[in-house]
């Protein structure tokens, strides 16, 4: 029963205190709807992923991310694939929100059925994709209620490479280098140093080996990241993601050392 | 007379007024920061140690080529990161300590003296002096190279880094470290570490500065490479012939002929009679 005769005969909102304890003179804004407090907004990522890197070479991209869902400081994940293929001339990696990853990769596969089943003689390709994402990240950021993600877009059509950075403000940016999370601290400037310059020179083999030393040094010194990451490479043969693979690590290089200052033994 | 008043242990008597202050609106007057790229790591005969030499004032450059490896002991220095008047200070005040302690006891510095004078000190400001070092150098014990937090740890490691620029410089760090190099390639190393700080960070800039510490001599190589050098003044802003183009040349003569007869010979002169 309500306790407070000054509810009595008005609309009535069982949502949050059924017993209406509440004290006299507080007395609860029954005139907002009942689904107020169902509608939810974005306000921090639960279930995360960590950085993706991506280059341009000569003949294409390539873009890698590790297969890791952290849930905060827990590893829970640890067979995610980080990295989406969006018809054949396009990959897309993201980080952050895994939910709202999912629900992109929804929205794109369902893009590309439609774009299909329309069989106008076009094909979306990662310039296309971008500009949706853009738009779409910005949009929901509009709206306060953003996909908290930040979306690597590499891929290949009509004889040229392309690479843009997508974020949950609607930060957009293409280079011939990118990294989002902490690959942005760590792994960007040794991206720049190998990659800058030499776009249209650099092989594949190379590509990968600087992709592969990059995911080692991550796995290194992020604390939220795993030692089992996929490489995605998009020429103008179409996308190929990889299996997932390892780095080879050293955790032997201050076995002579003892102690953290003055401790010799 | 006051001494017997005073409470024993920290005294945060001034954190009620600054919370009083912040309140007010009032805020912290702005250290100078370093920003900072500074590394250290251990080669075959030694240490060398790196570190940028931009030190900023929030958003502004306040410095353009100050020197951050201060002097310890002649075998002994110190890369400073954090806010620049704790890293001169607390540096100056342990290197005098140090050569106090040297005479006292007869013997040559070492490297863990400092490094215990520093920690102890910065543990017992609890923090409030941001000063993060890599303190390096080699004594009777061999080569040593630690890394000082503000708030007093240290760690004890053959290759690290400190400041805003050293996740750039650690991954530099770890994708080309190896054990025993020797001098060349270490300085190479460091040198490629401090740059990617200097390139990838906005709170490093400018040269970058090695100090390469061997049993027999210290080298302080100052200002080591200069990658952001400024072009030089012009000091003359005139226009060359030939800055404006000519498109179109006409001539026009404006030389006048002008018959003038003078004096005329014979003919009829003037009738004067």
């Amino acid at each position: 029963m309500d306790h407070f005769p000054t509810n009595w005969g008005r609309p009535r909102y069982d949502g949050v205190d059924l017993y209406n304890t509440y004290p006299l003179h507080v007395r609860q804004d029954n005139a907002r709807d009942a689904f107020d407090s169902a509608v939810q907004r974005t306000r921090q990522p639960i279930v995360t992923g960590t950085s993706v890197l991506a280059i341009k070479f000569k003949d294409g991209v390539i873009l890698a991310a590790d297969n890791l869902a952290s849930y905060g400081s827990l590893a829970r994940f640890k067979d995610i694939q980080r990295l989406h293929p969006v018809g054949s001339h396009t990959v897309i990696g993201a980080g952050g929100d895994m939910s709202d990853f999912q629900y992109i990769q929804h929205e794109l596969d369902n893009l590309i059925i439609s774009e299909f089943t329309s069989d106008d003689g076009h094909k979306l390709g990662p310039a296309e994709i971008y500009e949706y994402l853009s738009r779409v990240m910005y949009g929901r950021r509009s709206q306060m209620n953003p996909l908290w993600n930040s979306l690597l877009v590499g891929g290949f059509k009509d004889g040229k490479s392309f690479l843009g950075y997508v974020d949950l403000l609607g930060t957009t940016y293409t280079a011939s280098t990118l990294a989002t999370g902490y690959g942005a601290y760590i792994a960007q400037p040794l991206l720049r140093k190998a990659v800058e310059g030499r776009e249209n020179k650099l092989t594949e083999e190379e590509g990968v080996k600087i992709i592969e030393e990059s995911m080692r040094v991550l796995f290194y010194r992020d604390a939220r990241s795993l030692n089992k990451y996929q490489v995605a490479v998009v020429t103008e043969k179409g996308v190929s993601i990889s299996e997932s693979r390892e780095s080879p690590t050293e955790w032997a290089f201050a076995e002579k050392l003892r102690g953290y200052g003055a401790q010799t033994q | 007379m006051a001494d017997i008043y005073r409470k024993s242990g920290f005294d945060f008597s001034n954190t009620v007024r600054n919370n009083y202050l912040g309140a007010k609106g009032v805020r912290l007057p702005k250290a100078t920061s370093t920003g900072t790229t500074i590394v250290g790591c251990l080669f075959k005969d030694g240490v060398v140690l790196g570190a940028d030499t931009r030190a900023t004032e929030g958003e502004i450059v306040a410095d353009k080529n100050c020197e951050k490896i201060h002097y310890i002991t002649e075998a002994i220095r110190c890369c400073g990161a954090g806010t620049a008047a704790d890293t001169e200070f607390t540096t100056a005040l342990i290197s005098s300590n140090m050569e106090l302690h040297a005479l006292s006891t007869g013997r040559k510095p070492r490297v863990v003296t400092a490094m215990t004078m520093l920690k102890q000190m910065l543990f017992r400001y609890q923090g409030h002096v941001g000063a993060a070092l890599v303190l390096g150098g080699v004594d009777t014990t061999g080569p040593q190279l630690f890394t000082i937090h503000p708030h007093g740890s240290t760690d004890k490691l053959p290759y690290v880094t400190m400041g805003s620029g050293s996740l750039a410089a650690m991954a530099v760090f770890e994708s080309s470290w190896k054990a025993n190099m020797d001098r060349e390639e270490a300085i190479a190393l460091v040198a490629a570490a401090i740059s990617a700080g200097i390139l990838n960070d906005l709170g490093s800039g400018s040269n970058v500065d090695v100090c390469v510490i061997t049993k027999d001599k210290t080298d302080m190589l100052r200002n080591y490479l200069m990658p952001n050098e400024r072009d030089p003044k012009e000091r003359s802003y005139v226009f060359e012939r030939g800055t404006t183009a000519i498109k179109k040349e006409t001539i026009r003569k404006f030389e006048v002929t002008d018959e003038v007869i003078t004096g005329i010979s014979g003919g009829d002169a003037m009738d004067t009679s």
